[in-house]
C-alpha cells in the first residue's frame, strides 16, 4: 500500500492538491492511504519550505505546484 | 517556512549560498542571510541539495524565483545545483564583483553591501529593497 501525504496549511491549493491526487490513485487503481499533513513544524521536517507538497512513500515528489491528475498519476505510479 | 505564515500564494524566491570557508564564502551567507530577513526571499540550505533531500531539492523546483551566490570560481553551489538537476537560477559569483578571495572571515561591510546590491538587482531587476545593515 502507497502511502500519500499532503503537505500543507489547509489553503485552497493544498485541498486541490488533495483532490486531484486522490482521484489520480483511484483512476490508477493504487490502493493507498492519505494523510493530510498541516502542522508547520511537521511539514518543515521533510525539508519542505513551499507547500501545497505531495510526499510518496517518504519522498517528496513535488512542492509549491499543483499538478494536473495526469502529472500526478506520473509521480505516484 | 515562517511558523504563522502559509507558503501556497506563490510568488516564492528562494536563496542558496555556497557559505563557504573563505571571506567571499561567508560574504554569501551574509548576504543570504540578510536577503531573507529584508523578506526578498527564502534562504535555503545548499547541503540539503547536495543531500538530495527531496523536500529541498522539491521545494526549489517550485520556486518562482532562483538566486545562487557563488564566493568564487570554484562555484560549488552551481555544480551542486547542476548536479541534483536544477539548472533555472539567477546566478552571482562574488569574486566577479571584484573582491579577492582570501582566508580572513572579517568581513568588509561595504563588501556585503555591494554584494547585496548586486544580488537584490539579480532578484528584483532593481535595489529599491530596503534591507538591514547589520546582520
Amino acid at each position: 500500500m502507497k502511502k500519500i501525504q499532503i503537505l500543507g496549511t489547509g489553503c485552497p491549493k493544498c485541498k486541490k492538491l488533495a483532490e486531484a491526487t486522490e482521484q489520480a490513485a483511484n483512476d490508477l487503481g493504487i490502493e493507498f492511504e492519505m494523510e493530510k499533513v498541516t502542522e508547520v513544524k511537521e511539514i518543515m521536517k521533510f525539508g519542505v519550505m513551499i507547500t501545497p507538497a505531495l510526499v510518496v512513500d517518504g519522498e517528496v515528489k513535488i512542492a509549491g505546484k499543483v499538478p494536473s491528475v495526469d502529472e500526478i498519476k506520473k509521480l505516484i505510479a | 517556512m515562517k511558523e504563522d505564515k502559509c507558503c501556497c500564494s506563490g510568488g516564492v524566491t528562494t536563496i542558496l549560498a555556497c557559505s563557504g570557508g573563505s571571506n567571499v564564502g561567508q560574504i554569501t551567507n551574509e548576504v543570504a542571510k540578510r536577503l531573507d530577513m529584508a523578506g526578498v526571499g527564502k534562504f535555503f540550505c545548499l547541503a540539503g541539495i547536495g543531500g538530495r533531500v527531496s523536500g529541498m531539492v522539491a521545494s526549489v523546483e517550485g520556486s518562482d524565483t532562483v538566486l545562487v551566490i557563488d564566493g568564487c570560481p570554484v562555484a560549488c553551489a552551481k555544480k551542486t545545483m547542476e548536479s541534483a538537476g536544477l539548472d533555472k537560477y539567477r546566478y552571482v559569483v562574488v569574486t566577479d564583483l571584484g573582491i579577492e578571495k582570501v582566508h580572513d572571515f572579517r568581513l568588509s561591510k561595504e563588501d556585503v553591501e555591494h554584494v547585496m546590491s548586486i544580488c537584490l538587482a539579480a532578484v528584483k531587476g532593481s535595489s529599491a529593497v530596503e534591507v538591514p545593515s547589520e546582520a
